[in-house]
């Protein structure tokens, strides 16, 4: 079980949270000016790095902030955790 | 009768507490501190089960948790299966039996499969019983080759308890080098907690009946344990097994029998630590040769370990097969203890300690063992090429050290490499977390392993930020610590003989061959072709055997094979440990609507309704079976006037002056145009242009909004709009709060639903120009505040009653009341569920299963024309641009009127076995069609109106007619009233 380190919360279980999956590019502001592949890269492709891949999780049983976080995973080590979203602003 | 193999004096167990065991039926004697293994070997029992393949007799193999031999049952008191002998204290009063043999591990049927031994080699069943089907042999070789019984389940269970703990240092293993570590720690003033498996500290001092200051080992592991439980911020706990090394520090622990709580088995701990020294020592391995798994035939260091901690001497007439000079210590120690000793060591060199003593010794290699069902001789090689047979009942071998670098491996931040001049695998940290020290660092001898553990204990105390300690090792003599080089199994005579390297799974040499040979040659699949490393024991003492003899098999070292991967557990954990008293509500808490008691108390049975919140299935009523009554229900509402618990929907608040424009982003359908006090049904897709739920939202005023979910969506539905709302346009003025549990509700149903409304005195006009479908009213009744939508799930004219939880029962009990002369009834799940089908309106997770979308479920008429983009319309267009023929909505009944589809069913062209052209989603009696009906997604469903379809059942085919997927109100009329 990870410890996350919650900017607003301090260190906590990863049960606190909840993760959303790999941190791709947020949505296109109009998906109808992609071509048909580019949208289908968008909505299933996502690179499933072996080593640092960026993350986003949902402190949904804590602040409620949603955090990027850069994770190893092959050796779990947290290189940092960043607030986004609303509570980032 | 063999005469007792227990020393007059010797080992921990307490000799003032002797007591009495069965095992396989017959008597023994024991002390109280013997495990089930020493006692048993302490009466002379060699056989003490039958192995898992083959059914060739086993006996104790190793003293602890490296134990590959073979597994007891417990009978009684407090039936047990797989209970390890070798790490099971034995009870006073206890009977044991043999497991995988019948009647009787000396005596067993099943043991005929060794006639057939050479027709199973590895991959056998992979390759014999594929056809027609594995299913058909499964159960016949699960019962010959298998472990113990599982008892019944209304026998005795465990009590176990869950604990957290946070160490500044955790010390995984007491023997020197733990003991050191933890005394570094613990005097500088660092929480420390120190884990070890045994039931004494000491590990390999006490085993080995080391000297430390001129005195037994012991003494010093006394004052040092004492010392360490003297101190506040210290805990110590025996028995208790380190059993995973997860991320970030988190390690498992399983402490049995805690001696802090009577009564209790297990407690299961979590142990989050800043630093942890792995001092989990090293496990020898063995020399195979053939026949090597007479029951007699055992590890060396274990035998050391019977003699040292058990007063037990496991034969009198020893062979001492060793390439290390710890083997050659156990030699030593046998003959001071009695017994007649033969040493076979390979090495060429001069051993020191064997002078002035008169212990034969021959430069060779044991070859072969000789006994039918337990040891009664070896065959010995010598250097020259002779051989001699040579009778003995204990054959003692020692092929080398294997460093336990389980943990350290499965921390996932170590790097494993083979070393070759220690002829080892070692692990070594890449961070921080964790210092490996002592034997598991591949450092033998105790002096070594003390001044390593010293040396670990340091290191953290630096890194916590602690000065340096006024610790210092205790005198240890100089040893012989060399270890040979590995051999990993002994060239037979025979060619046909069985050299066994996995105790446990019965894998041979041979087995290993077959798997190199046949293409199968990386280390992790012949693992899976051949099961080595895959028994009780995870390969402990034969993975390094199999990964040299595959390395030389292939002509390369042991560094190019490498191994297998490390992963939790390091030893059997029970289940019911890691449960904990967590089953059922305690683990998964049930959600109660304030209204539950009324419903139970009122003949409720209650069902789940998703996401574990609890909601009346039926209310059961004298003789009434549970169709009955859902019938009785769904027919009350459909005459009178119904009243069902809504509590459980999902309700989210919205605020700000970009909620127009989020609601239009994460919906099909307009909102933005919405006024203030109406609401709308909406459908909401994730972005793959798949249904994520569906429900009504009110519009409360110009920058308030209410959002109903499905019960069981809630969670999904408030992820997904966070996402949104986080990721994709944090720029929005909008904020979302669930406010699912601030509100109870009561939802009139039925034709009188108005009549029943206007008894309870509202202080609003609830007529249906002043209050028409899709409006939201808040007001009294009586002195209750409510709020009133008119909402409908059922087909009726519905009003959903929201108020305080704090009024729901109060509220509940008024409806009841003001209905009775209406003829009310409360209804449950499954009467929504009838009408709802009758009504033909979708539910999430029948209809809605994930693959639908909004046009295949006849609700395209919902999409917006006037948006450009919403969540899943890029997708939803795509989709059906390569798709164009799809499931569609539709009705289906039954040509036999009384027959009923099983829901999943699916609908095959003439009902053939075929690929399915739809299934059926929801089948039920319909009380206002007085037959059966039900609804379905079929391929090109809509142009198929009238034509008859079929459901492929197990034994039959049921024709299906396809009509419109409404049955009741079709013009909704009623709804709208």
């Amino acid at each position: 079980m990870l410890l996350i380190e919650c900017p607003w919360c301090g260190t906590r279980p990863e049960g606190e949270f909840v993760c959303v999956g790999e941190a791709h590019p947020a949505r296109p502001a109009d998906p109808n000016a992609l071509s048909d592949a580019a949208w289908a890269d968008y909505v299933v492709m996502r690179e499933n790095r072996r080593g640092l891949h960026d993350e986003r999780w949902w402190h949904v049983r804590g602040c409620g902030s949603w955090l990027l976080v850069r994770r190893d995973t092959t050796t779990h080590a947290i290189e940092y955790v960043k607030m986004i979203g609303k509570a980032a602003q | 009768m063999i005469a007792s193999l227990r020393l007059p004096t010797g080992g921990l167990i307490d000799r003032a507490r002797p007591l009495q065991f069965t095992f396989d039926g017959r008597n023994h004697s024991g002390f109280a501190g013997d495990t089930i293994a020493s006692a048993l070997l302490s009466n002379g029992v060699r056989i003490v089960g039958r192995s898992f393949k083959l059914h060739r007799a086993r006996g104790i193999v190793g003293a602890a948790y490296e134990d590959a031999g073979v597994l007891v049952n417990r009978v009684s008191p407090r039936n047990a299966t797989n209970q390890s002998p070798t790490t099971t204290l034995v009870e006073d009063g206890a009977n044991y039996r043999s497991i995988n043999a019948w009647p009787s591990a000396k005596f067993d049927v099943g043991a005929i499969a060794q006639a057939f031994a050479p027709l199973l080699p590895a991959g056998f069943y992979y390759k014999t019983f594929m056809r027609p089907s594995w299913h058909l042999f499964e159960p016949f070789i699960r019962h010959a080759a298998g472990l113990g019984r599982v008892p019944a389940a209304d026998t005795w269970q465990p009590a176990s308890e869950n604990r957290y703990g946070h160490a500044d240092v955790l010390v995984v293993g007491a023997g020197p080098a733990g003991l050191m570590a933890a005394l570094t720690a613990a005097r500088a003033g660092f929480k420390v907690m120190l884990v070890d498996d045994a039931a004494w500290p000491g590990g390999r001092l006490v085993d080995d009946g080391v000297m430390l200051n001129d005195r037994p080992a012991t003494a010093w592991v006394q004052d040092v344990i004492v010392e360490l439980r003297s101190m506040p911020k210290v805990r110590v706990m025996s028995r208790a097994t380190v059993w995973g090394y997860h991320e970030h520090n988190l390690l498992t622990v399983i402490e049995r029998d805690p001696p802090d709580a009577r009564g209790l088995h297990f407690r299961h701990w979590k142990l989050r630590a800043k630093r942890v020294v792995i001092a989990t020592g090293a496990i020898e391995r063995s020399i195979p040769f053939a026949d090597n798994d007479r029951p007699g035939i055992m590890q060396a260091a274990a035998v050391g370990t019977y003699l040292g901690r058990y007063g037990v001497l496991c034969g009198r007439k020893a062979v001492v097969f060793t390439n290390t000079d710890s083997g050659l210590a156990v030699a030593l120690r046998l003959r001071a203890a009695g017994a007649e000793v033969t040493l076979v060591d390979p090495r060429p060199e001069p051993m020191a300690s064997l002078l002035d003593t008169n212990v034969a010794t021959v430069r060779g290699q044991v070859i072969a063992a000789h006994g039918g069902r337990r040891l009664s001789g070896v065959t010995i090689k010598d250097g020259s090429g002779a051989e001699r047979r040579h009778d003995c009942d204990l054959a003692a071998v020692s092929g080398g050290w294997n460093p336990a670098i389980h943990l350290a491996s499965q921390s996932r931040d170590a790097v494993v490499r083979w070393d070759e001049a220690r002829a080892t695998f070692v692990a070594e940290p890449r961070g921080t977390g964790f210092i490996i020290a002592g034997a598991a660092n591949a450092h033998y001898g105790t002096a070594a392993c003390l001044s390593d553990g010293l040396r670990a204990g340091q290191v953290c105390v630096t890194a916590l930020g602690g000065g340096t300690t006024d610790v210092v090792p205790p005198r240890a003599a100089d040893e012989d610590t060399s270890v040979g080089q590995g051999i990993w199994a002994v060239a037979p005579r025979n060619r046909h003989a069985k050299i066994f390297v996995d105790l446990a799974n019965d894998v041979t040499t041979a087995d290993l061959g077959l798997a190199v040979r046949e293409g199968f040659d990386s280390i992790e699949l012949v693992k899976r072709y051949t099961t080595a490393g895959m028994g009780v024991d995870q390969g402990k003492t034969g993975n390094t055997n199999v990964i040299g003899f595959i390395a030389a098999l292939k002509g390369e070292g042991p560094a190019s094979v490498g191994t297998t991967t490390f992963r939790p557990p390091f030893a059997p954990v029970e289940f019911g440990a890691i449960a904990g008293t967590r089953g059922g509500a305690r683990l998964y808490p049930w959600r109660q609507t304030p209204l539950a008691d009324w419903h139970v108390a009122n003949g409720a049975v209650m069902y789940e309704a998703g996401l574990r919140w609890q909601r009346p299935g039926y209310y059961r009523r004298a003789g009434e079976t549970f169709q009955q009554a859902a019938q009785r229900e769904a027919r009350t509402v459909r005459d009178a006037v119904g009243v069902y618990d809504g509590t459980p929907l999902g309700r989210f608040l919205f605020r700000g002056q970009g909620v127009p424009e989020l609601l239009d982003l994460l919906y099909v359908n307009d909102f933005a145009s919405l006024k203030a006090g109406r609401g709308r049904y909406g459908l909401m897709l994730t972005e793959d242009g798949l249904i994520l739920d569906d429900g009504v939202t009110f519009r409360l005023n110009s920058s308030t909004w209410l959002l109903h979910s499905s019960t069981g969506a809630a969670e999904r539905v408030l992820q997904h709009i966070e996402l949104v709302l986080n990721v994709h346009r944090p720029d929005l003025d909008a904020s979302v709060v669930p406010v699912t549990t601030a509100w109870a509700n009561a939802t009139l149903c039925g034709p009188k639903a108005r009549d029943v409304l206007a008894a309870l005195r509202p202080d609003f006009d609830c007529g249906p120009s002043a209050l028409p479908f899709m409006a939201l009213r808040e007001g009294k009744l009586g002195d209750i505040p409510v709020r009133v939508c008119r909402v409908s799930w059922t087909g009726e004219l519905s009003f959903e009653i929201n108020t305080s939880p704090l009024h729901a029962v109060d509220m509940w009990q008024r409806i009841i009341v003001a209905g009775k002369p209406f003829g009310i009834a409360p209804i449950g799940s499954e009467a929504n569920h009838i009408l709802r089908i009758e009504a033909g309106y979708i539910s999430t997770g029948h209809e809605v299963d994930g693959t639908a979308d909004v046009i295949d479920l006849g609700l395209g008429a919902m999409i917006s024309k006037n948006k450009r983009d919403f969540i899943g319309k890029r997708s939803m267009d795509l989709r059906r641009a390569g798709d164009p023929v799809r499931p569609e909505l539709v009705g289906l009944l039954p040509l036999d009127p009384n027959e009923s589809v099983p829901e999943g069913a699916p609908v095959t062209p003439l009902g053939a076995q075929a690929d399915q052209e739809g299934f059926v989603s929801a089948c039920v009696q319909s009380p206002a069609r007085g037959r059966i009906i039900s609804l379905g997604l079929l391929r090109n469903g809509r142009a198929r109106m009238g034509e008859t379809v079929h459901a492929r059942v197990y034994d039959r085919i049921i024709p299906m007619q396809v009509v419109a997927p409404v049955f009741h109100d079709a013009d909704r009329k009623r709804v709208k009233s």
